[in-house]
């Protein structure tokens, strides 16, 4: 009884044990990062950091550190995206959850999990060889890879979390609120866009943030699919570099624990800290519309 | 009238959509493998690559993917296992379990790149074990464990209260509870979500970017302790980097295919494990 005893209390330490590690990997990414950050900013100023633009610590003659030009690539691909990511996600997922049969529903479903599930680095490749070409032809550039580029794929690759999330939104809203709107006499389009889609707004606010937040963080689709020209991108067909790409880029070459190492920690701390916003931001609204369900 | 054709043109936008949807999908398929499929042979999946890989075959990237994929569950399995139990069977709901849970989901939102640079500082160098297969696979063990802890904790969500108290009325502990009864019922869930953590190890680049990924191996790695070769990062160096890419643009959609293959497969899996299990559950 004694052995039974204590492999009981055993196992539910070395559990709990368990649980720490995501805490701990979390805490420590974040003191990792900060600790080479601070190191960064020893030797480059903050100013500098995130009032330049120019982004060139190889130079011969003086480096310089601006963030500024790959924090605007990032957001300019990731509203890209979300441009074309969202209404196509709005579109399946109201399909998918309100006029699809079951049947189809089974057939839809696992082809958009088998979306998500294709790598990054072969939607890239894709976007080199097959979304570049017929860019350059269309729009009659000298090639395809850009920020557009960049945003398509992206959005491909943000539209099945984008989806999941918006039908579960959109199957949560309660059955009555569509027969009452039934009931008055509007039509299934009618109760779609003026009932079932205006009260699950915040579900898919919630979908849009973690499509966001998956578009922001995205690294090797970026990195072969959008030119990477350190310049500030005037719009869509410029070339640009975002932090991911050139942390990717950067941290293979760079010697250890030199003020441009510590540098790249940096744009990935201000990397992580944004992901990290949209993600809180995204379960703020969730447990705000899970509390008024009740 | 007029309410019916806005009703139309509606109908017609969202089919659209989701036409537009699995046509991505489509393509991706059709492209990959009208390209892909003429150059996969037999030596293609087993020889290396030869002549500044301009010829041969993917054999190390191939061993070095599955080599650390499987080390990365390997790692991460009894971790996130662990801690989904402890959540799910032990955890009160107090600020602790809340801190677990909250570091759990913004996990899943870090960044893959992050998780490689994490990768460089901590177990490349601090822990010292240099570019290889063991610090790789300890990145992308970490990277999977948010997907494993929640897929387990969904599949011990579906084990009926009524089991486990079955169990402690006939006097087990709480532990031998969860290990004679609790936990062989949640297999098949756990399992999914290990297949698909699986699966998305293997699509991984930026994560073993810097913690061990090679370009080029004479050898097969022979220890933990040695660099490798991976099928998403040689797609990477073939379409981006490699001195000849036109030419090597065949061989390039043949990785690409067999790195698809291989996930799909996976994904496969564990959909036919999903459903397998839910069937047997009506």
């Amino acid at each position: 009884m004694k052995r039974r005893l204590f492999w009981d209390i055993f196992f539910k330490k070395a559990l709990e044990g368990a649980a720490w590690v995501s805490v701990l990997t979390l805490a420590g990414i974040f003191l990792m990062l900060l600790i080479n950050s601070v190191r960064a900013f020893e030797t480059i100023s903050f100013a500098q950091f995130f009032s330049g633009t120019a982004w060139n610590p190889a130079a011969y003659g003086e480096a310089t550190y601006g963030i500024g030009a790959m924090l605007f690539s990032t957001f300019l691909v990731t509203l890209g995206a979300m441009l074309i990511a969202v209404p196509l996600g709005i579109g399946t997922a109201a399909f998918l959850s309100e006029i699809a049969s079951p049947r189809v529903r089974n057939i839809l479903k696992p082809a958009i999990e088998m979306l998500a599930a294709v790598p990054s680095v072969v939607i890239g490749f894709l976007g080199i060889v097959l979304v570049a070409p017929a860019l350059a032809k269309l729009f009659n550039l000298p090639h395809g890879l850009n920020a557009l580029n960049g945003a398509i794929l992206l959005a491909v690759m943000a539209l099945p979390t984008l989806i999941s999330v918006m039908e579960d939104a959109i199957h949560a809203v309660p059955k009555s609120y569509k027969e009452a709107s039934y009931a008055l006499g509007a039509n299934r389009w009618e109760t779609l866009v003026r009932v079932t889609l205006p009260s699950c707004t915040s579900g898919i606010l919630v979908a849009i943030m973690l499509g966001l937040g998956r578009a922001l963080g995205e690294t090797m689709t970026v990195l072969m699919a959008t030119g990477n020209a350190a310049a500030m991108p005037h719009g869509f067909f410029d070339s640009v570099r975002t932090i991911t790409a050139t942390v990717a880029i950067e941290m293979g070459e760079v010697p250890f624990r030199t003020p441009h190492y510590y540098s790249l920690f940096a744009c990935a701390l201000i990397l992580f800290l944004i992901t990290l916003l949209v993600n809180v931001a995204a379960e703020r609204i969730a447990a705000g519309y899970r509390r008024k369900g009740q | 009238m007029k309410r019916k054709i806005i009703q139309m043109l509606g109908l017609a936008l969202m089919i659209t959509a989701t036409l537009l949807v699995v046509a991505i999908l489509g393509v991706v398929l059709f492209d990959l493998s009208s390209k892909g499929a003429p150059s996969i042979s037999w030596a293609f999946l087993t020889q290396s690559p030869k002549h500044g890989m301009t010829e041969g075959g993917i054999l190390p990237a191939i061993f070095g993917t599955t080599a650390v994929t499987l080390l990365s569950t390997l790692l991460a399995m009894p971790l996130g296992i662990g801690c989904a139990v402890y959540l799910h069977e032990y955890a009160p709901d107090n600020t602790f379990s809340r801190l677990i849970r909250a570091s759990i989901r913004n996990l899943a939102g870090v960044p893959s790149i992050v998780y490689g640079l994490f990768g460089v500082a901590i177990f490349v160098q601090f822990f010292g074990m240099g570019a290889s297969v063991l610090a790789a696979g300890c990145t992308l063990g970490l990277l999977t464990l948010p997907s494993i802890i929640t897929t387990t904790e969904e599949a011990l969500r579906n084990v009926p209260r009524l089991t486990r108290e079955g169990a402690l009325a006939l006097g087990a502990t709480k532990w031998e509870t969860i290990r004679t009864v609790v936990l062989p019922s949640a297999v098949p869930g756990i399992l999914t979500g290990v297949i698909l953590a699986l699966s998305r190890g293997a699509g991984e680049t930026a994560p073993i970017l810097f913690t061990g990924v090679a370009f080029y191996t004479r050898y097969l790695p022979g220890s933990v302790m040695d660099e490798f070769m991976a099928l998403p990062y040689h797609l990477y160096i073939l379409s981006t980097q490699h001195h000849a890419i036109e030419q090597v643009r065949p061989l390039a959609y043949a990785t690409a295919l067999t790195l698809i293959g291989l996930v799909f497969m996976l994904n496969l899996t564990a959909f036919w494990v999903r459903a397998k299990y839910q069937h047997g559950k009506d």
